[in-house]
């Protein structure tokens, strides 16, 4: 993996004349898990969004290695920057080999079809995610687990320095959260993929990230190392909770035990 | 934006369209390529007076073609709230969905083949085609969560196109067919014999009537099927009841004045800019702008090109395309 | 185990992908020969049947220059091209539709219902009816419909970008109204211009000139071509707007130039043959029937085009003796009931993630 600079600076984003983001300056640390939380309609997939270039920013830059995403040639941006959506649509009858094929393309064009290093990355990315033994199945026959990891599969076989993924866990239950999880944590770990990621659940973020970025309306409110960043302080100014903040028994990084009206332990 | 909100202002509202629609009416019985004085009209209207020309036209033309505008629009006004209700569908229109399409090719078959020449005949014929079409159009937004007017009107167009196919197959079968029904299609309110609304008056009335009092349980559709059914609601009762004043109504629009498109998209928008979402106000006031509606674009088309006229049905289109175009940019909720 | 060794594919992997990926390919290719077959064995007939029966080694002689003058006459100046604008119409049709129904996600998007080929219709019965025209420069002002009033929904849909939907929605406007206006033309018209306006708007092969042929030909040439271009955008589409920007894809361009080339496609099949009924709406879904499901499937949707055409022709031409129907009439009647059906089903998802 090839070390690159995925930076946003003087952000503003919005939808229609609805400003979301304003005036927003973040570095991606290159070769890390960063994870951005927030709550409902912080701007946390909207960031995600600008960086992967589905947004035009109203203001500011979103650039990599220097150069305006928007401005970079689009396949080889491709090449570097991998994405996965918060709800891909795949086609009827579809299978997964086909799918995972389908992240070849940024390396192909008219005078470069299928060559064997494709078959390679694509077989290479099915191990990865454990689902060789899929290849021949069709998508709408899976799990959301399995259909997960297919997905992320397709990623992979861009060969992209850079992974990022909008909300990879929402729609699973909580084994499968933990298995897509587990799998981005190993990319990661094993082959160096700067992985950036949006997540509903502060304490999987916790669990996994290596940089943390809470964001509330708009703005971020704190970002770093998860055991520096969680505190009774941040989660009540972005979220609006009252909690008490204890050590994750089994992985040791701070978890979140909210306090409610009538659960509040005094 | 006026609105009336408030039921004392919703009933004056409703008072004043009513008289819009005699305006209306009225501007029908006066203006034209030969334009007629007032006391004409109310001479020929009243039956006293001299069988002077001007009352004979106003009598033999203008007079049928207004009633006629005046029922078709009301009814078609209705059913179109009715079915925007019922899918929950700001785009479903009779016209637009198939319905009227199903109604018009059950009328040329039964001209044609059956030989079927009598309104009082050919109404049957339309509301089995009418009904037909519905079940079609019923059979795709039905399903767990309903399709999205998208697919709901690309269906709807669909069955437009093959139901409109097959009555052009009918039409190129020999030249007498095709000079009698060219006009059927194109939605004119000419040439229509006006004791057909007398037929029509009783299913007209039924459908009527049904459609009004649907108004409550549109309001709990509106919410979604499970939460109406959690407030106590019979679903599928609702839409087999609102099916049936649906084909009611737009069988004998179509009986009447040909299959009319776009009056029944129209009228609900109106109607919801000025008294809100609740469906009791919309289906009520959707019957008058309805018949104001197709009177005044009859109207407009004799006075467009003197002394040929342009026919309603290219009226309504006229206005009514552009309305769709608007509220496909305009509204989020549309697309996607 | 190094990063390297830990993920290298075995291999047993790679084997399994290559045959995964054949799978697809093999079955792709044995339906389209069994199409080009059956095609092949239409074609023939077409050139068999006719007034003046020709006998098999008869034909094949005339194609290779020999045969009689009478034989001549026949097979080479009527059946060979009305057998081959047959074929073309028919493939550029099964295209404009595979293409469409693919770029707009729905099976039920198809240039003959928002309203390309009712904008071709209404300027050619505009030409035929108002104007006097016929032949070639009807096909013109088809043409020029079609592609104004793509234009026209492409500005009147354009906002960020053109949303799929939104395309859909205002095609469908524009068809309605098209539709007011050729019923207009047709009422104030006499009868006979009326029916054969009504004859060009069902869609028939009659009399071909060789310019038609020509020029219909070279369209095909150039758009197929484009199209083949921008096919494999056209299948990273169909992952949807975020996963094709994410693959590479400036989606916004590449939808508008696809666009382009489904109408362009649409505009000259319609110019040289009329829209023929439903054509352009059941090819796809039957050649995604055929191969199970995936890709835009363009190739079989071409064949299948082409089939429907050619097959109704010979029923149009010779199912009834003595009289002679439009291709439109036939292929409505064998498409009504797949679309009906089509729609029947068409509330089930499309597309999971």
């Amino acid at each position: 993996m090839t070390s690159h600079e995925l930076r946003a600076d003087g952000l503003a984003l919005g939808y229609d004349g609805r400003r979301v983001v304003e005036n927003l300056d973040a570095v991606i640390p290159d070769g890390r898990v960063t994870v951005i939380v927030g709550p409902n309609a912080c701007g946390k997939s909207t960031l995600l969004r600008s960086f992967a270039r589905l947004l035009r920013p109203d203001a500011g830059v979103v650039t990599l290695d220097g150069t305006d995403v928007h401005r970079y040639p689009s396949k080889q941006l491709a090449t570097v920057l991998g994405l996965l959506p918060q709800q891909p649509i795949a086609p009827d009858g579809i299978t997964v080999a086909d799918l995972v094929g389908r992240g070849r393309f940024p390396r192909q064009g008219l005078f470069r079809q299928w060559t064997a290093e494709d078959s390679e990355a694509v077989a290479e990315a099915l191990r990865s995610t454990d689902t060789v033994d899929l290849s021949d199945r069709r998508i709408d026959e899976l799990s959301g687990g399995q259909r997960q990891r297919v997905w992320i599969a397709m990623a992979l076989a861009q060969q992209t320095d850079i992974l990022l993924l909008d909300e990879p866990t929402t729609f699973l239950d909580v084994t499968h959260q933990i298995e897509v999880l587990d799998l981005l944590h190993e990319l990661n770990r094993e082959r160096g993929t700067t992985v950036v990621m949006v997540l509903h659940d502060l304490n999987l973020a916790a669990r996994y990230a290596d940089h943390l970025v809470v964001m509330s309306a708009g703005k971020i409110v704190a970002e770093g190392r998860p055991a520096d960043v969680i505190s009774i302080d941040t989660v009540g100014a972005a979220f609006g909770l009252e909690a008490v903040i204890i050590d994750d028994p089994i992985s040791h990084s701070p978890m979140v035990v909210p306090m409610g009206r009538f659960h509040h332990g005094l | 934006m006026l609105t009336f909100a408030r039921p004392a202002t919703r009933t004056l509202g409703f008072i004043a369209l009513l008289v819009v629609v005699l305006l209306s009416a009225g501007a029908s019985l006066l203006l034209g390529s030969r334009s007629i004085d007032v006391t004409s009209v109310l001479d020929a209207v009243f039956s006293r007076g001299t069988g002077s020309v001007e009352q004979m036209v106003v009598l033999d033309l203008r007079v049928p073609r207004t009633i006629i505008g005046l029922v078709a629009g009301a009814a078609l006004g209705l059913a179109g709230a009715l079915m925007q209700g019922l899918t929950r569908n700001p785009l479903a229109d009779p016209g637009l969905l198939g319905v009227n399409a199903g109604a018009s090719l059950a009328v040329v078959t039964a001209i044609a083949f059956f030989g079927v020449t009598a309104p009082s005949g050919y109404v049957w014929f339309a509301f089995g085609g009418a009904a037909l079409a519905a079940a079609l159009v019923y059979a795709v937004a039905s399903g767990r969560t309903g399709p999205s007017p998208l697919s709901l009107t690309l269906a709807g167009a669909a069955t437009t196109a093959v139901l409109t196919s097959f009555i052009t197959l009918i039409l190129l079968r020999d030249l007498d067919t095709l000079a009698q029904f060219r006009f059927w299609s194109v939605g004119s309110l000419v040439g229509r014999d006006v004791s057909t609304v007398a037929t029509l008056a009783p299913f007209l009335v039924v459908g009527s009537v049904t459609a009004l009092l649907l108004g409550r349980s549109l309001n709990s559709l509106a919410l979604g099927d499970d939460v109406a059914r959690g407030l106590g609601q019979r679903v599928g009762l609702t839409r087999i009841v609102a099916g049936a004043a649906i084909i009611l109504l737009c069988g004998s629009a179509t009986s009447l004045a040909g299959p009319l498109v776009f009056v029944g998209l129209v009228v609900p928008h109106i109607a919801r800019r000025f008294v809100g979402a609740d469906y009791r106000w919309i289906l009520l006031w959707s019957m008058p702008l309805g018949a104001a509606l197709l009177v005044i674009a009859d109207t407009i088309g004799r006075l467009i090109a003197p002394p040929s006229e342009l026919e309603a049905g290219i009226l309504v289109a006229l206005i009514g395309a552009p309305v769709l175009i608007a509220l496909v940019r305009g509204n989020k909720a549309v697309t996607r | 185990m190094t990063v390297q060794q830990r993920y290298r594919p075995s291999v047993d992997d790679l084997a399994r992908v290559a045959v995964a990926r054949r799978a697809g390919r093999i079955r792709s290719l044995v339906i389209a020969a069994v199409l080009i077959v059956v095609l092949a064995a239409l074609a023939v007939v077409a050139l068999i049947l006719g007034d003046r029966v020709v006998a098999p080694g008869d034909v094949l002689s005339t194609l290779f220059g020999g045969g009689s003058g009478g034989d001549r006459f026949v097979i080479l100046g009527l059946r060979v091209p009305r057998l081959l604008l047959g074929l073309m119409v028919g493939a550029a049709f099964g295209l404009a539709g595979a293409v469409f129904q693919s770029l707009l996600g729905n099976p039920l998007a198809s240039p003959d219902i928002i309203g390309i080929s009712q904008g071709a219709s209404a300027a050619a019965v505009g030409a035929i009816l108002l104007a006097g025209w016929s032949g070639l420069a009807v096909s013109f002002a088809a043409f020029g419909g079609a592609v104004l009033v793509a234009g026209l929904i492409t500005v009147l849909a354009a906002r960020h970008g053109v949303a799929g939907s939104r395309f859909v929605l205002i095609g469908i406007a524009l068809a309605f109204l098209a539709q007011a206006a050729i019923n207009f033309m047709l009422t104030r018209s006499d009868v006979r211009d009326a029916q054969s306006a009504l004859v060009w708007l069902v869609g028939s092969l009659g009399t071909v000139t060789s310019e038609e042929l020509t020029s219909t030909a070279v369209g095909l040439v150039v758009l197929v071509l484009a199209l083949a271009l921008v096919s494999p955008r056209l299948r990273m589409l169909q992952l949807g707007d975020e996963a094709a920007t994410g693959l590479g894809v400036r989606v916004t361009p590449a939808r508008l130039v696809i666009t382009l080339i489904a109408v362009g496609l649409a505009a000259v099949a319609t110019a040289a043959a009329g829209p023929v009924v439903f054509v352009a709406f059941v090819s796809a879904p039957i050649a995604r029937r055929l191969l199970g499901g995936t890709g835009p499937a363009l190739v079989v949707s071409a064949l299948v085009g082409a089939l429907v055409v050619t097959g109704s022709d010979l029923i149009a031409q010779h199912a009834v003796s003595g009289l002679q129907v439009p291709v439109g009439i036939v292929t409505g009647i064998v498409s009504a009931p797949v679309l009906l059906v089509l729609l029947a089903r068409s509330n089930r998802s499309r597309g999971t993630a």
